[in-house]
């Protein structure tokens, strides 16, 4: 049973995220997008009247379903089946990541980063609330994230999601390359 | 039934990212230095399966479990594409995260992950106090 606990490779792993776009399609029309869970929360939480989040939010919440699974799909793969090994990541960003002083130990995330402590640091600061702010904010004006445009706006062949998704991998691209090796050498 | 559909369908998703290690900041640190395949290859093969899918519950006329047709998803251009998409990518980088996997890191029992996403949560009620000011 030792498969259980082991990551899947990307051309098992990469089809079963695609397939839950006609999955959801069939089960009544509805389109894969995750940022759309953000807005539903301000919706129900703190409208404070703003028209992108006066609607009636009811009607969306098979998404926040849907994000409820997610958190359970999480717990089945990475706390039940949890791989006991680290990451196979390529030598030269384990060499990289280690020039930055962020080990590379087992667990999907380096728990040299993501943990609370980080939170009273600059660098965990940026990392985690200012990298979340940018995140949502920027999922909602595109008016997608890389499963609503990415993944489902590509596989229904729109422009518009192609563009989209150009500019996510340029910002990661451009932002990995330029300013995050400053930010983790803080 | 349909609710528990939706349930199912998250946690076939939440599954495939993190046994796919789609969630991992490790990861789309390799991706976005070039120094790996395992996250194109994700992409690679997601987006053809997803859009087979589409061409066939259209090609077939595979109503949903209601009766009605499926409709061919459409997104419509505006500003925000670009504007937007780049601060997403900018925050893609640093948290090494999108909206999907954050739910999926919570239940990986990474619960620092919550404060990224309460963070990414005020990132949109921001963008939605500003939007009045902003190129749509």
């Amino acid at each position: 049973m030792d498969f259980l606990y082991k990551p899947w490779p990307w051309y098992v792993a990469g089809p079963c995220i695609g397939l839950t776009v006609p999955l959801l399609l069939w089960i009544g029309n509805k389109r894969l997008g995750i940022s759309a869970t953000f807005r539903q929360i301000c919706a129900a939480c703190v409208p404070a009247a703003i028209p992108l989040f006066t609607y009636d939010w009811k009607k969306e919440s098979w998404n926040l379903l849907f994000a409820l699974g997610l958190v359970a799909g999480g717990f089945l793969g990475g706390v039940v089946f949890r791989n006991p090994d680290p990451v196979n990541i390529s030598a030269q960003t384990v060499a990289y990541l280690q020039s930055k002083n962020v080990p590379h130990e087992p667990g999907l995330l380096p728990p040299a980063l993501f943990n609370f402590n980080q939170l009273a640091t600059v660098k965990g600061l940026l990392l985690l609330v200012v990298g979340g702010i940018m995140v949502g904010f920027g999922t909602r004006y595109a008016r997608g994230c890389t499963s609503g445009h990415g993944i489902l706006g590509l596989s229904a062949l729109q422009w518009p999601s192609l563009l989209a998704t150009a500019c996510f991998f340029a910002g990661g691209i451009i932002f990995s390359a330029l300013v995050l090796p400053w930010i983790l050498s803080l | 039934m349909k609710k528990l559909a939706f349930v199912l369908a998250g946690a076939f998703f939440g599954l495939a990212l993190a046994k796919g290690e789609a969630i991992s900041w490790y990861r789309m640190q390799e991706m976005f230095r070039f120094e790996g395949f395992h996250m194109f290859g994700i992409f690679m093969t997601a987006i053809p399966t997803g859009a087979l899918g589409i061409f066939l519950l259209q090609k077939f006329k595979i109503n949903t479990w209601q009766g009605e047709p499926v409709h061919r998803p459409e997104k419509v251009y505006h500003h925000g594409i670009v504007i937007g998409s780049f601060i997403f990518g900018f925050g893609w980088a640093l948290t090494g995260a999108c909206p999907g996997p954050l739910y999926v890191q919570i239940g990986s029992g990474f619960w620092v992950a919550a404060v990224v996403l309460l963070a990414a949560l005020f990132g949109t009620w921001l963008y939605g106090r500003f939007q009045k000011y902003l190129p749509d």
